[in-house]
């Protein structure tokens, strides 16, 4: 932000950087591979969906849009802070399609001007154990990161960071821990 | 290239610049009186600027103290934290520290020298009285503030005014214990008369600015969660107008309507009042009117 923007009280608002979401099939190998991580086939994008026809409009087109592929049907669900979801699902597990049917979703946002709306994007794995384990992509940063969540609002850190090591290379991770923030019950997840 | 629903306003960019544009030329002023009556300038400026300075610096710690906050951690209050965690990540800022504070008084408040220092304070009359989403406008108000590093601005603002009153009584300091002839009684006259004047003055144009970085920030807030009928609620609770709404029919109260009406309308049509100068917010109207034109923004299709 400039310091013309800081004299006049506004803040651009900051739009969304997709690129980074296809590195997400070779981690997903990386993670299968190494720590034994099976893909679920399953992702999701939340957004903040505004009040208004407009928004809704563009959610209905997407919807037909993903379902008109003969996959599974995509869903949608609200979250406890108001955030939407749209849960795109492959079957059999597929996670490269499943990444590309998140990337379309965010580029319908973003071409009908929602894009500063988009919270965040995720694709789930199941551990060795069957807990849930998603890798969670950060739109405003174009950066990921590990949540591991465990019974009782717990995250595993210690895989989480493992994880980090692991793909230090093959994907943007958020270097700043405290932006890894936990998404509990996520749908998708 | 992706169309963008959030165009900055205009008109609101260039009042404010209007009004800093305003408070700089005082403070030239004030300067050039002052040097052309041969006052001890520098002395004077250093100390203002060093109380100013040291009032911006220390902002968060005695705003705290001040309203008895208490910095909570994720695990004492998680609702408000993932709240303030999904807002910050849709913003792409930093995750300031988050306080609450015993009152029952609905209220919040950022402050901070910078971003990375800055705390946001929420009351916990605040908490109980707003549903998840009005929460949300508010918290989302306030990192707008710290966005814009509102605390910063105001500082910067308010130096010709603290400068002014301190050079009034540095002046009258000074001339005591001395012996007066003509021209100091003179000089004395002049200095206080235009430091009053100029105090006077910096003092409604920050009233002005404050008035239109509330504005920035309600707009931020809205275009930020897409919610400005959130916002809008919020303001309508906290503002404790919702009382004042009649619960009675309004074929009931005919014979006495057009009395009751009135004060609903005062202040409307622009009038210039005491009230609407001195305020450092802008008027619930006033805020309303800008939340229900984002409103209809978002809709366009």
């Amino acid at each position: 932000m400039g310091l013309f923007d800081a004299v006049l009280g506004r803040k651009k608002a900051v739009g969304p950087n997709l690129d980074a979401l296809f590195a997400l099939p070779n981690a997903a190998i990386s993670l299968q591979v190494s720590l034994d991580m099976l893909p679920t086939g399953r992702g999701s994008v939340a957004f903040r969906a505004p009040e208004g026809r407009a928004f809704a409009d563009v959610q209905d087109e997407v919807r037909r849009l993903l379902d008109a592929d003969g996959g599974p049907p995509v869903e949608v669900a609200t979250d406890e802070f108001g955030f939407t979801w749209i849960v795109v699902a492959t079957d059999p597990v597929d996670v490269p399609t499943a990444v590309t049917d998140v990337h379309a979703v965010n580029t319908a946002l973003v071409e009908a001007g929602f894009g500063p709306q988009l919270l965040c994007s995720l694709v789930s794995f199941r551990d060795p154990d069957d807990e849930p384990f998603a890798l969670v992509y950060l739109f405003k940063r174009g950066t990921f990161f590990p949540f591991a969540p465990r019974a009782g609002e717990q995250r595993d850190n210690v895989l989480e960071l493992r994880v980090r090591d692991l793909l230090t290379r093959e994907l943007p991770l958020e270097p700043d821990v405290s932006r890894w923030f936990a998404v509990w019950g996520a749908p998708g997840l | 290239m992706a169309r963008t629903r959030y165009g900055t306003d205009r008109g609101l960019s260039a009042r404010m610049a209007g009004t800093m544009f305003g408070l700089g030329l005082l403070y030239v002023i004030l300067a050039a009186v002052l040097i052309s009556f041969g006052v001890n300038a520098v002395f004077v400026l250093v100390i203002s600027g060093g109380m100013l300075f040291a009032q911006w610096w220390f902002s968060d710690s005695m705003a705290m103290a001040a309203m008895r906050a208490v910095v909570v951690t994720p695990e004492q209050a998680p609702q408000l934290h993932a709240l303030v965690d999904r807002i910050c990540a849709m913003a792409d800022m930093e995750k300031p520290r988050v306080g609450i504070a015993d009152s029952e008084v609905p209220n919040a408040f950022a402050t901070g020298r910078s971003p990375k220092r800055s705390v946001i304070v929420v009351t916990t009359g605040l908490l109980k009285r707003l549903d998840q989403e009005e929460l949300e406008g508010v918290l989302a108000h306030e990192l707008s503030h710290v966005a814009h590093r509102d605390v910063t601005v105001m500082t910067v603002a308010s130096f010709t005014a603290i400068v002014a009153g301190f050079m009034a009584r540095s002046v009258m300091w000074n001339s005591m214990g001395r012996n007066r002839d003509q021209n100091t009684a003179v000089m004395f006259l002049v200095i206080t008369l235009v430091s009053v004047v100029v105090y006077f003055l910096s003092y409604v144009l920050m009233r002005a600015l404050s008035r239109y970085r509330e504005l920035g920030a309600d707009r931020g807030a809205a275009l930020l969660t897409g919610r400005p009928s959130a916002l809008a609620r919020a303001l309508q609770k906290i503002s404790g107008e919702m009382a004042a709404i009649p619960t009675r029919d309004l074929r009931q109260m005919e014979p006495v309507s057009s009395f009751a009406f009135a004060p609903a309308f005062a202040g409307k049509g622009g009038g210039f009042s005491l009230e609407s100068i001195m305020s450092t917010h802008p008027s619930l109207e006033k805020r309303l009117e800008q939340l229900a034109r984002i409103q209809a923004e978002l809709g366009e299709r």
